[in-house]
């Protein structure tokens, strides 16, 4: 048993209302720079639908993650090292600006400087890349709320896989977001198709990183990712992805996409699991075993064998209860609803998602009947097919059965809860028709729809004592970096050529401070944005709005 | 003159080349890339770049053949002129040719489609045009002196490489440069000229090739710690701490 700490994430897709401020935050905090206009390393895609990049998880086309070889073992699936190595000079596999979208400004300028005329002046798209004026034809959320569906969701390769029946009920059937950043795997195929080695998985914590300074932008790893999210900035040349917000993790606050989420759907925690384990369990035959396999590898960090492992290994105590109290390991393994995203894809994927019941429930009370009887929405789960084949290929490479339970759990919880908010005698048999106690039921309630921030997110701060290897420590001066304030953006070689700077110039206790604060503070070095990336939600970061009248005043009336 | 244009020349060109790499290497990880445009575009692309590559590594193979290896190593393994002559002017040819189709065409590609253009350096224009140079003359040299035989016979292997070899021993030779036809002078001035400017273009690509890759783990695990951030210490500023052993 060799024990190692992943931090991970769990999504409640019945609470998530697609308003993409996870999305926004995300942007504004980490790829809201010239290179990265198009990447978004957290997007919410409405499902059905094509997703971003479009039709991603066709991989039969992009050739993403691993595969199985004849004999059993495990092989990326674009091929194995020679061929990645003989391919390096055109990547075959890799999708284009057109299958991301090209990204677009206005000319706004022209609202200002137009001359008085009869029309009214329009700011017409300009295309980010080539600068010329384009036509808006695609994005990251183009079929947002399933727009244009006739045309599009037919290209969803999620639906290609359900059976052809079910396609064809399915237009009047059911819609929900599916919100995705980056999986950290526990057998990440972007690490394992990089070349170079630059793209690693953290010992302490799992976080998958890519080392700026040793990729050399063969671009391999966008290929090698099943769920494209290694993004190429074709400015800087090098590959970036989402970085978990390692800075802010490191000192326990919640990532900057959970930290936003209007639906507080989002849950931060540790897992610890077996290190030894993971090949095997990636290379199982059936991919309906994957599912289990996967849970299998993870170890129960209340098993005083396990504590003990896992200190030999060097896992701090505290580390291990908050193992202990992770609502990841609730969810995953006490109250066994969340399941991962394509498990089939065999890098083991380690956010992952309870899977929406509401389409149930909608389709119920449409027909006038009780939609919070568990006899009612049980019936529904067994009888409607399409949600539940569809939610299949997404979560559970095609088996019902695992989605099935899930549904039927949060069923069983909002019948359950109904009786008691009514005043009723709380009913045992519906609990123990899916196999929970009533106290765990409420349990799981608390967690999914009270979802208290102290409990969605159990985020051990890394240990003071290992501070000097903090990667984004700043012991010294801030400024006091290549460049210093106000970095050159552009150096002798092309973009963003020259020294790194660091992402973060906050140190370890002003992040702290800024934690326990009450007033919302940001850093004044970078004069026109707003550093979302230490924003706590207190207050408003300044900025971000205009001054208030009033403000001005008493300033003035300060100075006089 | 000579002396000036195949010995001093030379070996400041090898300075600037190795200090160059050292130093950019040093300055300037994060802009050490291949700055590939395939976002861009990857139709011509597609077909370009493995031309050129693969032509040019043949190109280089067949550079250390004919620079390094010595003629009377060839001749000791029984290897006749007459074969080494043909080796030479047809895998040389074919690999040149395809390099020229697929630089010409990664040039086209770079001028004509907006975005790549638009993503071009200067030095980027300086190192293709070097090296479109470099490329054209030397094909004009297995072409001319090779197949059509103008000027007469002329043997770079008893020339122009011994001459290569000589500055590599400290012992340069550049009368045997002075002698050597036209062409010959003109494709090793401009090939300084491209090495001159290498560390500083993105050619610099070419030292990470990631042989690595065939043997190491396919997943790589780093601890937090091995790093002290993403700064360097700053001099003077190091930590209080007892001395490691
Ligand atoms: C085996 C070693 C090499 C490897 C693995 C390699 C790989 C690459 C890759 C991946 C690109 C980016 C293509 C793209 O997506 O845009 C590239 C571009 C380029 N390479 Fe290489 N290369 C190698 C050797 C060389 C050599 C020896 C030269 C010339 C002396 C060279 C010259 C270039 C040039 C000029 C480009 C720019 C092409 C363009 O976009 O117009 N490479 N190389
Ligand atoms: S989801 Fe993240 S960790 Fe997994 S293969 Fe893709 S980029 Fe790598
Ligand atoms: S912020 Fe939350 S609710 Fe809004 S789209 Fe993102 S995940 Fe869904």
């Amino acid at each position: 048993m060799r024990v190692m700490a992943q931090m991970a994430m769990v999504m409640n897709l019945d609470k998530c209302i697609g308003c993409h401020t996870c999305s926004v935050t995300c942007k504004q905090a980490w790829t809201n720079r010239s290179g990265t206009e198009y990447v978004w390393f957290n997007n919410v895609e409405t499902r059905p639908g094509q997703g971003y990049p479009r039709t991603y998880q066709d991989q039969d086309t992009w050739q993403g993650g691993w595969t199985l070889t004849k004999r059993g073992r495990l092989k990326l699936k674009a091929g194995g090292r020679l061929k990645n190595l003989a391919t390096i000079f055109a990547s075959p596999k890799m999708p284009s600006m057109s299958d991301y979208y090209e990204p677009w400004t206005y000319d706004y300028e022209s609202l200002t400087t137009a001359p008085a005329q009869g029309h009214t002046p329009v700011a017409r798209p300009k295309s980010l890349l080539s600068g010329k004026d384009m036509n808006i034809s695609w994005s990251a959320n183009w079929d947002d709320n399933l727009a244009g569906s006739t045309e599009i969701v037919p290209g969803d390769p999620v639906l290609a896989k359900v059976s052809s029946k079910v396609k064809l009920e399915f237009e009047q059937t059911f819609m929900f977001y599916l919100p995705r950043i980056c999986e950290h795997c526990l057998n990440p195929a972007c690490a394992a198709s990089c070349p170079s080695g630059a793209i690693y998985k953290r010992e302490e914590d799992g976080i998958v990183l890519v080392d700026q300074d040793t990729c050399r932008g063969w671009r391999k790893c966008v290929t090698g990712c099943p769920y494209k999210k290694v993004y190429f900035n074709h400015r800087t040349g090098k590959a970036e992805k989402c970085t978990f917000c390692f800075p802010r993790i490191e000192v326990g606050l919640p990532t900057v996409c959970a930290e936003t989420c209007v639906g507080r759907l989002r849950y931060i925690g540790l897992v610890l699991y077996d290190a030894d384990r993971v090949l095997a369990a990636a290379s199982v035959q059936d991919e309906k075993d994957l599912l289990r396999a996967q849970r299998d590898c993870f170890l129960d960090p209340h098993d005083s064998a396990v504590i003990r492992a896992a200190e030999e290994a060097g896992i701090a105590h505290d580390w291990v209860l908050a193992a202990q109290r992770s609502p990841i390991w609730k969810l995953i393994n006490d109250f066994e609803v969340a399941l991962p995203l394509h498990p089939e894809y065999r890098t083991m994927p380690m956010v992952w998602y309870i899977p929406p019941l509401s389409p149930v429930v909608d389709v119920v009370a449409e027909t006038g009947e009780d939609a919070e009887d568990e006899g009612n929405l049980f019936a529904a789960i067994d009888t409607l097919r399409i949600p539940v084949e569809y939610l299949a290929e997404l979560f559970t490479a095609g088996d019902p059965v695992p989605v099935t339970g899930v549904l039927r759990r949060l069923a069983a919880m909002r019948s359950y809860m109904r009786e008691i908010n009514m005043g009723r005698e709380p009913q045992e048999s519906i609990a123990s028709a899916v196999g929970m106690t009533g106290a765990e039921i409420q349990a799981m309630y608390r967690l999914l729809a009270l979802a208290k921030y102290d409990e969605r997110y159990v985020i051990p701060p890394t240990h003071a004592e290992q501070a000097h290897g903090l990667e984004e420590l700043a012991t010294e001066c801030s400024l006091d970096y290549d460049g210093g304030p106000g970095m050159v953006d552009s150096g002798p070689f092309g973009e963003g050529s020259g020294s790194q700077t660091p992402l973060a110039v906050e140190n370890f206790a002003a992040l702290q401070r800024r934690q326990t604060s009450d007033f919302g503070t940001d850093p004044s070095d970078k004069a026109a944005r707003v550093n979302l990336l230490n924003w706590d939600g207190n207050g408003s970061p300044s900025g971000l709005f205009p001054r208030r009248r009033s403000e001005d005043r008493a300033d003035e009336a300060d100075r006089s | 003159m000579s002396t000036l244009l195949w010995v001093i020349v030379p070996y400041v060109v090898l300075a600037i080349f190795i200090v160059g790499h050292v130093w950019r290497y040093r300055y300037d990880k994060f802009g050490w890339t291949t700055r590939s445009s395939q976002l861009y575009e990857d139709r011509l692309l597609r077909w370009a770049s493995p031309l050129f590559h693969f032509g040019i590594l043949f190109v280089f193979l067949g550079h250390v053949m004919g620079l390094v290896i010595p003629k009377n190593w060839t001749d000791a393994i029984g290897m006749s002129e007459e074969l080494y002559h043909f080796l030479a002017i047809s895998v040389g040819g074919i690999a040149g040719f395809c390099t020229l189709v697929g630089l010409t065409l990664l040039i086209y590609r770079r001028r004509t489609t907006g975005p790549v253009f638009r993503a071009t350096t200067r030095m980027d224009k300086a190192m293709y045009a070097a090296l479109a140079l470099v490329i054209l003359l030397g094909l004009w040299n297995t072409v001319a002196g090779g197949v059509l035989n103008l000027g007469g016979h002329y043997n770079y292997r008893t020339g122009v490489s011994e001459w290569w070899r000589s500055i590599f021993y400290f012992q340069p030779k550049p009368d045997l440069m002075a002698q050597a036809p036209l062409g010959f002078q003109l494709h090793a001035m401009t090939a300084m000229a491209l090495f001159a400017m290498w560390p500083f273009t993105r050619l610099v690509h070419v030292f990470s090739v990631p042989l690595f890759y065939l043997w190491r783990p396919y997943v790589v695990y780093r601890s937090r710690s091995d790093r002290l951030g993403s700064r360097n210490q700053p001099r003077g500023w190091d930590r209080v701490d007892t001395p490691r052993r």
